[in-house]
């Protein structure tokens, strides 16, 4: 796995020792910088005072609920991306994050290549270019105003449904991309299927824009989920 | 606390000491106002005739002089239960009369006065009091005239022992009802006391008595009995929750485990010991998926979600899961097709889209038509699922229908039961919790997941209540749903 920034900074807000270690390791393993606060006081402080792409916080924290601490950022006008680890999985707790100021929202327990590919998409949207209106990935084309899909010289037909498949997977081009996160952000579900349903989706996906094609572009990242690149780079 | 202690205390004991102070004080001042009364009728009384008698007298004085006067006083003295009588010269000697002796003073001054005084032919030493009215007469002399006021002080007693009883028949009375009414409240509170003492004690079979006047005793006691009956099956739900994770999660545990400990003793090679971590990771996603599920229908039976609930279109739920699951349908040689109308629905979308999910995860697991029933023939018609999505009467119905083997009448009931996985689908994956998360958001919703059968197959379906004035609250939003890109 490659980490497209080099130079992330990554601050990680949990009061369990060991998977705050855990994490740091891992995210540095990667190529980020993390620094890692026990409580929710220390968190604020230094999520305030440091330049940081992305925090990692986890919900219930020691003296400073991470809630409360998202929200006090947030009247100061501090705007780093937050992702909000928690414990609580439902609906209405996701809903509730996202409402006091998180970015995203990852229930407990979680794989840490879902987490990093989450990370990834924030820091991107932080820093990254505005909406654009149209992708392109090697010779892979998509208009998001005319709705139009090419490869090289070739005009493909989507379902509406892959189009936002393919609009979604090319927007986060280079990133990892898990299947939680499509189901979430193309279909607008948060519960968990039983089934394979979204790699079948891909498969659909896969065979319009890849089949015939020398040089693939929609990849299965193990363990992971799936990246749209071109293969070279 | 003493029983008695116990017994002052009631709120039943405290308001009757209350009343009985009231009624006390109304007793004595009801009393009181009649004995002052009678006091001032009887002396108004006795100065009518002592004012009467004084004119008379001293009329015979002026025309028959002191003589006519002492004649005529001698003589109504004689009457028996006379009043006073006493003429006094202007030195004040006593000339004639009734009056043996007289407080100092009495004959100086003209006009009413109270007096005590002894007649003449008192035998007793006894005092008496009198009402007197002493008046000028020609020459100096004086005339006395009075009543004993033996009749008003002895009507005044039998006022102020008419009290006094009523005062202590009243307290007695009111103190034995107080008693009376606070054991039996007392009682009552006791038995509930105890009832409660041993549900909190762990019995949550218990219930409270309930008599049978209907009073506010026992409407109380009939509410909290509704709430243990309602806490009762909640910890009933939870205690089986948790038999079933301590049964149905630590199999799966247990095979981890076992898992990694025999990679750890026999692998050899990097690969071995990757495959069998990469095992462990897949067993370990399935456990959490189950664990969510677990959480997720007891959240859904303890009501919890209500709080999500809006407005929404359930055709739309069920294009939208026909849309997700249509592909996984096809390539497991299904066809997954969807039939709606319009039906607004008032629930959990979200919870809804899920129960709806593995209804249809379901039916392409286990719906496969089995080739030994069926002809060959009908085949193609047999791999079909439906998702319906219409109105009947006064119930919104989501259901799925497969033409596979279906479920025995015998075992519907059963199947919706947490963790039970029929004979027929022990080989396929799965948590075994597809149905009874459904079931669990019907009876979130108010209503109920019905299994019947397709002939063959089976047809479940999500039967939920339809609210009221959802389809004009669904009209008036807005049309268009903006695309979501993230």
């Amino acid at each position: 796995m490659s980490a497209t920034d080099q130079n992330m900074r990554l601050l990680i807000i949990e009061d369990d020792r060991e998977s705050a270690d855990y994490l740091a390791k891992a995210f540095r393993e990667v190529g980020y910088v993390a620094d890692l606060a026990g409580d929710g006081e220390e968190g604020l402080a230094l999520a305030e005072t440091g330049d940081y792409d992305v925090l990692v916080v986890d919900r219930m924290l020691p003296k400073r609920d991470g809630l409360s601490l998202i929200g006090s950022l947030r009247d100061k006008g501090n705007r780093t991306p937050v992702l909000i680890l928690s414990a609580l999985g439902q609906v209405d707790d996701r809903i509730k994050g996202l409402r006091a100021g998180g970015d995203d929202y990852l229930p407990k327990p979680y794989s840490f290549a879902e987490l990093l590919a989450r990370v990834e998409v924030l820091s991107r949207r932080h820093g990254g270019p505005a909406e654009e209106t149209s992708y392109r990935v090697g010779d892979l084309e998509l208009d998001r105003l005319s709705h139009r899909v090419a490869r090289g010289k070739d005009e493909l037909t989507l379902q509406p449904r892959e189009f936002r498949l393919l609009e979604y997977l090319m927007k986060h081009a280079g990133q990892v991309v898990t299947r939680t996160m499509l189901l979430e952000n193309v279909w607008d579900y948060h519960f968990d299927p039983q089934t394979n349903v979204i790699d079948v989706h891909i498969s659909r996906l896969r065979s319009k824009i890849d089949k015939g094609f020398e040089r693939p572009l929609l990849h299965t990242i193990r363990g992971a989920g799936y990246m749209i690149r071109d293969g070279i780079r | 606390m003493t029983a008695f202690g116990k017994l002052v205390r009631t709120t039943a004991f405290r308001l009757t000491l209350v009343y009985l102070f009231l009624f006390a004080l109304f007793a004595a001042s009801l009393l009181g106002y009649f004995a002052w009364n009678t006091r001032r009728l009887i002396t108004e009384q006795i100065a009518t005739t002592v004012n009467a008698e004084t004119g008379e007298l001293s009329d015979i004085f002026t025309r028959r002089g002191l003589h006519g006067l002492v004649f005529n006083i001698e003589n109504r003295a004689l009457r028996p239960g006379a009043n006073l009588y006493l003429v006094a010269t202007p030195q004040g000697r006593a000339i004639a009369g009734n009056v043996g002796s007289l407080a100092p003073g009495v004959m100086a001054s003209t006009g009413w006065s109270e007096t005590a005084y002894r007649r003449l032919d008192d035998q007793d030493s006894g005092d008496h009091r009198a009402l007197v009215l002493v008046s000028e007469l020609g020459g100096g002399f004086r005339l006395l005239i009075g009543r004993d006021l033996e009749e008003r002080r002895r009507l005044f007693g039998i006022v102020a022992k008419a009290a006094q009883w009523s005062v202590l028949i009243v307290v007695v009375l009111g103190l034995g009802g107080g008693i009376f009414v606070a054991r039996r409240v007392l009682r009552r509170i006791d038995a509930m006391t105890g009832t409660t003492q041993r549900i909190m004690a762990g019995d949550l079979s218990g219930r409270l008595p309930v008599g049978r006047s209907g009073d506010e005793l026992d409407r109380l006691a009939e509410n909290l009995n509704a709430m243990l009956e309602r806490i009762e099956a909640l910890m009933m739900g939870l205690k089986e929750v948790s038999d079933n994770i301590a049964h149905d999660l630590k199999t799966p545990l247990t095979r981890l485990r076992n898992r990694a400990e025999e990679a750890l003793a026999k692998s050899g090679s990097e690969a071995e010991y990757r495959t069998a971590l990469e095992r462990t990771i897949e067993e370990s996603d399935g456990l959490i998926r189950t664990f969510n599920a677990l959480l997720m229908i007891a959240r859904a039976e303890s009501g919890q979600a209500r709080g999500n609930m809006d407005d929404f279109d359930a055709a739309d739920v069920a294009k939208g899961i026909h849309e997700l699951y249509e592909p996984l349908a096809e390539d497991d040689g299904m066809t997954l097709h969807v039939r709606t109308a319009s039906t607004p629905l008032h629930g959990n979308r979200e919870l809804i889209s899920q129960a709806l999910a593995n209804l249809v995860e379901n039916a392409i697991k286990y719906g496969k038509p089995d080739p030994v029933v069926q002809p060959l023939s009908a085949a193609a018609d047999a791999k079909e699922i439906l998702i319906e999505a219409r109105r009947e009467g006064d119930f919104v119905l989501i259901s799925v229908t497969d033409h596979g083997p279906g479920i025995p009448e015998s075992d519907r009931k059963h199947a919706v039961e947490r963790f039970v996985r029929l004979e027929a689908s022990r080989t396929q994956p799965g948590s075994g919790l597809g149905l009874s998360l459904a079931s669990a958001v019907a009876t979130l919703h108010g209503g109920e997941l019905r299994l019947g059968d397709a002939h063959p197959g089976l047809t479940a379906t999500l039967a939920i209540p339809a609210a009221a004035g959802v389809s004009d609250r669904l009209a008036a939003q807005t049309p268009d749903v903006p695309q979501k890109v993230a």
